[in-house]
């Protein structure tokens, strides 16, 4: 049976982990690669990499980072921050990165996925959407959360799957780093309308979170961040909590 | 051989990490010593064979008579035909690689189970373990003794497959923590085997 996944997220500037709360107040939570080895010992069933740099003078820092996870790291990776063009993605790739997410050039561009996806299919294609929650639904926004696009999420990700998006990483920036657990209204509408797996993000704090996004939004993995980097809930915890609540997780 | 896979690093590493040395080849000069063949894969088969003709790699692989490992799209090329873009494959395997039409969801992502065979690549594993899996193909063989791993999605899927000395697995062994590595470090052995037969 195919397992639900749980995939630390790891916020990647300069080199170094980070994590703010709702997109802003970054703090330093260590190393990347020892993160994400501890992760994968751990049971991480995917890790997860965004550079959040806002500038592209950081790319070829990541890119490093990227190719040293890959030799040490036995557990996909996922890659996303700043990749504005098919040889963007394809540099990510060759990398080391499983599947690459791609975000506001997407936005500003859609045939971007079309074209990443024909370039090297529809799996390794990532979108990743950033919404908030307005009077009569959510608003997507680009930029790492500081610029509103006027799109709807459920639409954008519907566009999105259609176009050739594999997975869809869907955050709550409401959510993101409050420990409130994630934005399951978000999740069930935008499961209505894919027929692709979609990535819960931003607001874990506890394990029932994680139980609720699978159950009660048919999540087909968690993505969490704050909670592991400070060890408050360990990988192994979560995915015994998971387990033992009924959610078919490898352990 | 390097033809564009996205895969490529890692799986390189999970090799060196099992003993081999391991050197990248774009061309069918650089087969001459080596013990095994690596086919690795990610991206669309119709993006990967035309590299492969692109780089001459065709007839080169097909005369190889040694120890050949596909991962994920590599096996596919192995067989005949694939129905993604109507791809005509190496044909090293009898056989096509069809859609997942059965899937609930795709692309299949995430860690399943595989049913796996007594086969000398998965060596020291049980008979079913957990693997990491990204594709929305699987291999049809024609031959049903070929099949050596199995997985459910939807419907049952072939997993993994062997024909002589080419053997392939769908999920990715370089991904698929220590399992997979298991795989790879079983891969490097037949290649070390194949030598001192020689």
């Amino acid at each position: 049976m195919l397992r639900k996944r749980v995939i630390p997220c790891l916020d990647v500037t300069a080199g170094r982990v980070v994590k703010g709360v709702q997109f802003v107040d970054l703090t330093d939570e260590g190393d990347p690669i020892e993160l994400a080895q501890k992760y994968a010992e751990g049971g991480a069933d995917e890790i997860c990499f965004l550079d959040i740099t806002a500038s592209s003078d950081g790319r070829s820092t990541m890119l490093d980072v990227v190719r040293r996870a890959a030799q040490n790291v036995f557990v996909p990776l996922t890659v996303g921050g700043g990749v504005r063009t098919v040889e963007d993605m394809r540099a990510t790739l060759r990398a080391g990165a499983d599947k690459v997410a791609i975000n506001s050039a997407a936005l500003a561009d859609p045939t971007l996925i079309d074209r990443c996806a024909a370039a090297f299919g529809k799996q390794c294609v990532v979108l990743a959407i950033d919404a908030k929650r307005t009077d009569v639904g959510w608003e997507v926004y680009s930029h790492g959360g500081r610029t509103p696009t006027g799109r709807d999420a459920v639409a954008w990700a519907s566009d999105g799957a259609q176009r050739g998006a594999g997975e869809l990483l869907v955050t709550s920036m409401d959510r993101d780093g409050t420990y409130d657990g994630y934005d399951l209204r978000l999740l069930r509408a935008i499961k209505a309308v894919v027929q692709v797996p979609v990535i819960a993000s931003g607001g874990a704090g506890s394990i029932p979170d994680c139980v609720a996004a699978f159950d009660e939004a048919g999540a087909d993995a968690v993505l969490a961040a704050s909670i592991f980097h400070r060890d408050e809930i360990t990988v192994a915890t979560l995915k015994s909590g998971l387990a033992a609540a009924g959610v078919a997780v490898r352990q | 051989m390097d033809h564009g896979a996205g895969n490529l690093v890692s799986a390189v590493r999970g090799l060196e990490r099992s003993g081999a040395e391991v050197t990248v080849v774009t061309e069918a000069g650089g087969f001459a010593g080596a013990d095994g063949l690596v086919l690795p894969g990610v991206g669309t088969t119709a993006a990967a064979m035309a590299r492969l003709h692109r780089q001459d790699l065709v007839n080169a692989i097909s005369e190889w008579e040694g120890p050949l490992l596909g991962i994920c799209v590599g096996l596919q090329l192995f067989f005949e035909t694939s129905a993604e873009d109507d791809t005509q494959c190496l044909g090293l395997i009898p056989g096509r690689v069809i859609k997942l039409d059965k899937a609930p969801l795709l692309p299949h992502i995430g860690w399943n189970d595989v049913e796996l065979a007594a086969d000398p690549i998965f060596e020291g594993l049980g008979t079913s373990d957990l693997f990491y899996f990204v594709h929305s193909y699987a291999p049809a063989p024609a031959v049903l003794g070929d099949i050596i791993g199995r997985s459910e999605y939807g419907s049952e899927f072939v997993a993994a497959a062997r024909h002589g000395n080419r053997v392939g697995v769908q999920f990715h062994p370089e991904r698929s923590g220590e399992a997979g590595l298991a795989v790879l470090n079983n891969f490097v052995q037949s290649c070390s085997e194949a030598r001192r037969a020689a």
